[in-house]
């Protein structure tokens, strides 16, 4: 077993797909929290395959697109800093703050570099002993303790001149506040299977607890998806609402013990802002006290300037099901894939953008 | 003296004399080339195509390539792509003070001998050094001039519904091979760029069948970007089938790695042809007879319709396949 | 999303491993992971294993995969 091509068998794929035909009676609507669950429904046309009682919503995609312009506005005044050398996830470079991009600054002198991991921005900071190195640590549950395996690799190593700007969000928060702020429409959460990794699928209880919506971890390929649909849907015709795991050979329900230690060693929870979706207690890491030698905010006076926040943006009702991009003002005019406003524009899977690019929803029947 | 290149190589004094005549003239030396006058005068007859390209990459040697072979496949296949076949080229450099001379006789070695291959000659040049920091190493610019053989016409215009998609073999191999050495993102694979010389096998197809619609050679933004372009300038639908798309394992695994889909990965030996269905067979075969498309297949078919590019996917669905929108950068997320 | 791929560990030194995905070799912390051994499956994401996955849990649901895929030929 390699874990890959197996999970992609368009036979096996068929015969889950039948089952959810032959299984689904109620009309149900489900939302994938996860981009990457996006990603898979939509290069392997899953929408388009499943039947007309089962609606598929995409979630807030991923923790790049859901940053706030006041903290992309902190990095690209960290990367103005003369002699700073920002390392940073690919992701992050194009999305716009309030005034402009990691792109732009770059390209006014900014020294920005893209790296895959935290292990290349230490690398960077060794080989750069007289400059500093800021990473942006940007990311849910499943990069957080990789940033702060970062942190305690620099103390060990005594790397001085390396810090990070924790930008972090957690899911579980921003999920009870969607839920929390009104009506939702919901009747199942694909959960995101690489944040479950590391939280378990016990972070996901209280969904079907509280407010009675199915929840289903998932695996990425077209195969765990299926089958997470096939899940949700007994549990909706049931009408028993509970946690249960589709991605059983990457997730425990109490998740990786060590990453969690890890996180919570060098991490506090603090509230954070969420682009379109405003400030959420909880959502967000702060690096502790103890280690305030590598929070970049400690370390550097950061003045990014006012804050311009966009108004009429309503990607939040969006994200709860209420709403469909067409609905939005901002929508094809002030907010563009190549001028994005709100989540669902930033993300190339957002509803936003796939309405945008495909007028619907990427499908063609 | 000195082993790198000084900004008085391109001071128009003796040493950049010394440099032009020993490293660039010498190993390149044809009649029309060693004349040195300002301008190359050839022999010309026939329709004529004329193109050019400038080339940066980074680094400027990786598997399976370098800057020069770059600078001379490049052009010469954007030459092939309209039906020419490449006959002269010119080769300019801007280089950075500093750069080691060593470096510069490795390009131009791999130069001569992708024009020895594509059957081009050099016949004119330039070469100006810049301050240390003012470019990155090394960039070259090419522009080539080939003949159109009688009868032959091509272009992204011309796709007609019922038209045959072939492609020359496994996508993404250049772009991930050049990603495997770039700082911060190393990883050890034995993926090798693609980049080739693709005039021989275009002459070939063109010899099977003349009536070939389009010819392009899917580079940055690779395959999807490419058949994105010729559906839009023909204004046609053109479907292709995913499980008939060759990528090799490496690539596909670097791509899963990184975030990428390889139909957006870049492409320096690869076409895309577009032939009516009655000589899709004898082209293919052409295709497969020739050094740099053993591994050609059919991966789909045009259709009436409008500018768009879709794709049946191996759960017997589909979806559009959109261009390319920013640059290709790795993602966790 | 969280971008991560399955990889195979080939060697272990110290919290680094040497591990191929799909025929590419990368070097990746286990810091997270202290449990993985060679030959073991580990998720890779940015760098860091996030988990070991678990082959037995695998092959069952490939297994029930192929039940489900069974029956459905059955209907038709």
């Amino acid at each position: 077993m390699k874990f890959a091509s197996e999970f992609r068998q368009g036979k096996l794929a068929q015969g889950l797909l039948s089952k959810i035909r032959g299984a689904s009676k109620r009309p149900a609507r489900f939302m994938e929290f996860c981009g990457g669950h996006t990603v898979t429904i939509f290069r392997y046309g899953i929408r388009q395959a499943l039947p007309e009682t089962i609606m598929m919503l995409s979630g807030p995609g991923c923790p790049i697109c859901v940053t706030a312009n006041a903290d992309l506005d902190k990095a690209i005044a960290l990367a103005r800093i003369p002699g700073l050398i920002i390392a940073t996830f690919g992701d992050a470079i194009r999305v716009p703050g309030s005034y402009t991009s990691l792109q732009v600054a770059r390209a006014e002198g900014a020294d920005v570099r893209i790296v895959y991991s935290t292990l290349d921005a230490l690398r960077i900071a060794e080989e750069n002993p007289g400059r500093k190195v800021v990473f942006l640590g940007i990311g849910f549950e499943t990069t957080a303790p990789t940033i702060a395996a970062s942190v305690l690799q620099a103390k060990e190593d005594g790397l001085a001149n390396y810090s990070v700007l924790s930008l972090h969000k957690l899911c579980p928060p921003v999920i009870k506040a969607l839920l929390d702020s009104g009506e939702v429409a919901l009747d199942g959460f694909i959960c995101p299977g690489h944040v479950s990794a590391i939280t378990g699928s016990k972070a996901w209880e209280f969904i079907a607890r509280d407010y009675g919506i199915s929840c289903v971890v998932a695996g990425f390929e077209p195969l765990d998806v299926l089958q997470s649909v096939d899940m949700l849907v007994a549990q909706v015709e049931r009408g028993e609402p509970m946690v249960e795991i589709a991605y059983r050979r990457g997730v425990q329900p109490e998740g990786n013990t060590e990453a969690l230690r890890l996180m919570d060693e060098v991490f506090e929870p603090c509230s954070a802002e969420w682009r379109g979706m405003g400030t959420i207690p909880d959502s967000g890491l702060r690096l502790k006290d103890d280690y305030r030698r590598f929070d970049a905010e400690k370390v550097f006076e950061i003045d990014p300037g006012p804050t311009r926040e966009p108004s009429g943006c309503i990607c939040g009702e969006i994200l709860q099901g209420l709403k469909t991009p067409h609905d939005c003002p901002l929508f094809g005019e002030a907010c563009t894939p190549e001028e994005p406003v709100g989540p669902c524009m930033v993300s190339s899977e957002g509803s936003c953008s796939t309405y945008y690019r495909y007028g619907g929803g990427g499908i063609e029947r | 003296m000195s082993d790198r290149i000084l900004l008085a190589h391109g001071s128009g004094g003796t040493l950049a004399h010394r440099l032009v005549e020993e490293r660039f003239v010498k190993p390149l030396l044809n009649p029309v080339l060693s004349k040195l006058d300002d301008a190359a005068v050839v022999d010309f007859a026939g329709r004529l195509a004329f193109t050019t390209d400038s080339y940066v990459v980074n680094p400027i040697f990786f598997p399976g390539g370098d800057i020069g072979r770059l600078a001379i496949c490049g052009t010469t296949n954007d030459l092939a792509m309209s039906g020419a076949r490449p006959v002269y080229l010119s080769l300019s450099f801007i280089i950075e003070e500093g750069f080691l001379l060593t470096d510069i006789d490795r390009i131009i070695s791999s130069i001569r001998e992708t024009t020895e291959e594509a059957e081009v000659k050099i016949v004119t040049g330039d070469t100006k050094v810049v301050d240390r920091g003012s470019a990155d190493k090394v960039y070259i610019n090419t522009a080539g001039i080939g003949v159109v053989p009688e009868g032959v016409s091509l272009s992204g215009r011309n796709a007609q519904p019922g038209d045959k998609v072939l492609l020359s073999g496994p996508i993404g191999d250049h772009g991930i091979a050049v990603m495997s050495k770039r700082e911060g993102l190393d990883f050890s694979t034995k993926v090798e760029s693609d980049c080739a010389p693709l005039c021989e096998m275009v002459a070939a197809m063109i010899a099977a069948s003349p009536k070939i619609h389009c010819l392009r050679d899917p580079t940055r933004g690779g395959l999807a970007t490419t058949l994105n372009e010729l559906a839009s300038q023909s204004n046609v639908r053109i479907v292709i089938e995913e499980e008939r798309i060759p990528v090799r394992d490496e690539v596909l695994a670097a791509c899963e790695m990184l975030g990428f889909d390889p139909l957006y990965v870049a492409n320096e030996g690869k076409l895309v042809a577009l032939v009516p269905a009655s000589d899709a067979e004898r082209v293919l075969a052409a295709m497969r007879k020739s050094k740099y498309g053993k591994e050609a297949v059919l991966i789909g078919e045009v259709k009436e319709g409008s500018s768009r590019v879709v794709m049946k996917t191996s759960l017997g669905t589909s979806r559009l396949i959109d261009m390319l929108t920013g640059d290709l950068l790795p993602r966790i997320c | 999303m969280c971008v991560a791929v399955p990889a195979l560990v080939k060697s272990i030194e110290g919290s680094l491993a040497r591990v191929e995905i799909g025929g590419i070799v990368r070097e990746v912390s286990l810091r997270l992971t202290p449990e993985a051994r060679v030959g073991d499956y580990v998720i890779v994401h940015t760098g860091y294993a996030i988990n070991v996955l678990d082959q037995a849990e695998g092959e069952e649901t490939l297994r029930l995969f192929e039940e489900i895929a069974r029956m459905a030929d059955g209907e038709r």
